[in-house]
């Protein structure tokens, strides 16, 4: 029966959007204005792909999970989610969706963590035999079972942070939808939680959708890339079109054994800076066209290497340079 | 994938809620000091109300037509049917709460209706103290009162009871559904709602026409006690009301109900921005 509703639903996207708009009016002192939430959004989606949806705060991301979750109704446009309509089949999706919010909690917080999955998996009406078998799963690839008996107000950051993740994905949905899962978590915790939703995604066949403000998210989980400005879809496909259209960056920072002329020679480099009379030298690389790796082997041959770090590409500033690029 | 399907069974339909429940009744019971203090000043708060009578009844003999025992049994009624609904509803007048923290978009992740998970999100056991101090009252009320019993008179306190019970549950969801609307919502609807508790534990025969036009009418709130008790006692009803208008009690019910789930339905159509 399972393998039949996968056959039948195939061909069907799991979102699909067409020129989905969401107005709202508000309260400017004494008169009311209509501001665009989201503006004319046509967007597909097929199962199995891992998206990440990024944009300026207030660029419409959240009213957009909004809407393909039924809890908003749009303005204009249709929207369907797993191939039903969001506002009027709301509780059959709710059985294909599993949402994580940062900033909201899905967990009871004055119970212990085994007692809010019990509880879910009773809301999802799973079998004793499904939510065992889920749950021990989650517990183990999402390393819990040291604090499955702690209340959850008690947890850590990243403990809750897994804790809700799982919750989400407790009744198995063929569509997760993650708004910023990463915030405020270490570099370590980050790793993880990544590692564990690709593993879920391979494994299931799950697709992602993701807002983040983390670039590193968006290159270890996403293949394909939308950013949305005020509203409006800016930018659709992977991310290397991403970096090629605005040259999105990474920065080989190293701290050199003596004062080193500016390094400009470096192939498939671009020197940013130099500091210290050239003992701590910026270089910029495009992920593209070569490693970080080359580049400290190239780096190597001129001077000796004390330490290195590697900053990312900033999000804010790849979408700063999509809206740039859009604005003339 | 492990796609979940709805239940069929009673039983299983009943599995979230009760899982919900259980484990906030758990969670309440778990710290026994907190819990009896809880307990303890709940009960003090129906003693209180409830003294606040017994001190009237010390300047005057009777109000409204009815002597001390047979307010009583008004306040018993009334009392009773108000802790209970508070116990199992009184959240729900709370929503303003559950919108800032984000937890009604959660339920909307959930395949159960909003407003059966917003009512079996919580239950204040500790109301059960003042849940029996309106028991008590109302047990004295039936005693102590010359009322001709009969197989009727039996019937009559259980369609009170449980009518009354229904018509503050929902008094308590239709102030949940205009809390979507009002700005501090719940300072208007409390007006209401407790007012409407203060009004219901009085005779209503003292009741001025504007309180008449609203808790004998729109929030039916003189059906929860005052009404069915005058039947139990034998009394003519004020206004020319017919004897046995005390019965319509479980019509007040239905009555308040609709409002209540138009005022829910209005509400969640306001929140999700369909019009409305």
């Amino acid at each position: 029966m399972t393998d039949q509703t996968n056959d039948r639903t195939a061909s069907v996207p799991i979102i699909e959007t067409t020129g989905l708009t969401r107005e709202f009016r508000v309260r400017d002192g004494l008169h009311r204005r209509t501001v665009v939430a989201v503006d004319d959004l046509t967007v597909r989606i097929e199962p199995g792909e891992a998206v990440g949806y990024i944009g300026a705060n207030g660029a419409g991301k959240s009213t957009t999970i909004k809407m393909l979750t039924g809890i908003l109704v749009p303005s204009r446009g249709s929207v369907t989610t797993c191939g039903l309509r969001p506002v009027q089949d709301r509780r059959r999706l709710a059985r294909q969706v599993g949402v994580v919010f940062g900033q909201r909690s899905q967990l009871w917080w004055d119970l212990p963590v085994r007692e809010s999955f019990r509880i879910l998996a009773a809301i999802h009406d799973l079998s004793a035999a499904a939510e065992h078998e889920r749950t021990d799963e989650l517990v183990e690839r999402l390393e819990m079972a040291d604090f499955l008996g702690q209340p959850v107000r008690q947890l850590s950051l990243g403990q809750r942070m897994r804790a809700e993740v799982a919750a989400a994905l407790l009744h198995s949905p063929r569509l997760v939808v993650l708004d910023e899962p990463t915030i405020g978590l270490d570099v370590l915790a980050k790793q993880r939680l990544r590692e564990f939703l690709v593993a879920e995604r391979r494994t299931h066949g799950t697709t992602l959708l993701l807002t983040t403000h983390d670039m590193g998210d968006v290159e270890r989980l996403c293949d394909r890339i939308l950013v949305i400005d005020r509203g409006r879809l800016a930018y659709d496909g992977d991310l290397p079109g991403l970096s090629r259209t605005v040259g999105a960056e990474r920065v080989l920072v190293v701290d050199l054994a003596a004062p080193t002329p500016d390094l400009t020679g470096i192939a498939a480099t671009r020197h940013l800076a130099s500091e210290g009379g050239g003992l701590r030298q910026r270089l910029a690389f495009d992920a593209e066209a070569t490693t970080a790796a080359k580049v400290l082997a190239a780096v190597s041959d001129h001077a000796e290497v004390l330490d290195l770090t590697v900053e990312e590409p900033d999000i804010e500033d790849v979408v700063r340079r999509i809206y740039a690029s859009r604005r003339p | 994938m492990a796609d979940t399907v709805p239940p069929t069974g009673l039983r299983d339909r009943l599995r979230p809620y009760r899982a919900v429940l259980a484990s906030r009744a758990r969670s309440q019971t778990s710290y026994r000091a907190s819990f009896t203090l809880d307990l303890a000043s709940s009960l003090l708060i129906g003693v209180v109300e409830l003294a606040e009578i017994w001190v009237l009844f010390h300047s005057v003999t009777e109000i409204g037509g009815l002597d001390f025992a047979q307010v009583l049994l008004v306040f018993g009624l009334a009392d009773l049917c108000f802790s209970l609904a508070d116990m199992s509803f009184g959240h729900c007048d709370n929503l303003p709460t559950y919108l800032r923290a984000g937890t009604l978009d959660v339920f909307y992740l959930r395949p159960q209706p909003l407003l059966l998970q917003l009512v079996t999100s919580d239950i204040s056991l500790r109301r059960l103290s003042r849940a029996l101090v309106g028991a008590t009252a109302l047990t004295v009320g039936l005693v102590v009162n010359d009322i001709a019993w009969s197989p009727a008179h039996v019937l009559m306190v259980i369609v009170a009871v449980i009518s009354g019970y229904a018509t503050f549950a929902g008094m308590f969801v239709w102030a949940g559904g205009a809390q979507f609307f009002l700005i501090e919502g719940a300072e208007t609807t409390n007006a209401f709602v407790y007012g409407g508790r203060y009004a219901a534990t009085q005779p209503a025969s003292v009741w001025n026409r504007p309180l008449w036009a609203v808790f004998g009418f729109f929030f039916p709130m003189a059906f929860t006690g005052f009404l069915p008790a005058l039947w139990l006692l034998g009394i003519e009803p004020p206004y020319g009301l017919p004897d046995g208008v005390g019965w319509c009690a479980p019509i007040a019910a239905a009555w308040t109900w609709a409002w209540a789930l138009l005022s829910w339905r209005l509400g969640v159509r306001h929140y999700q921005g369909g019009g409305g």
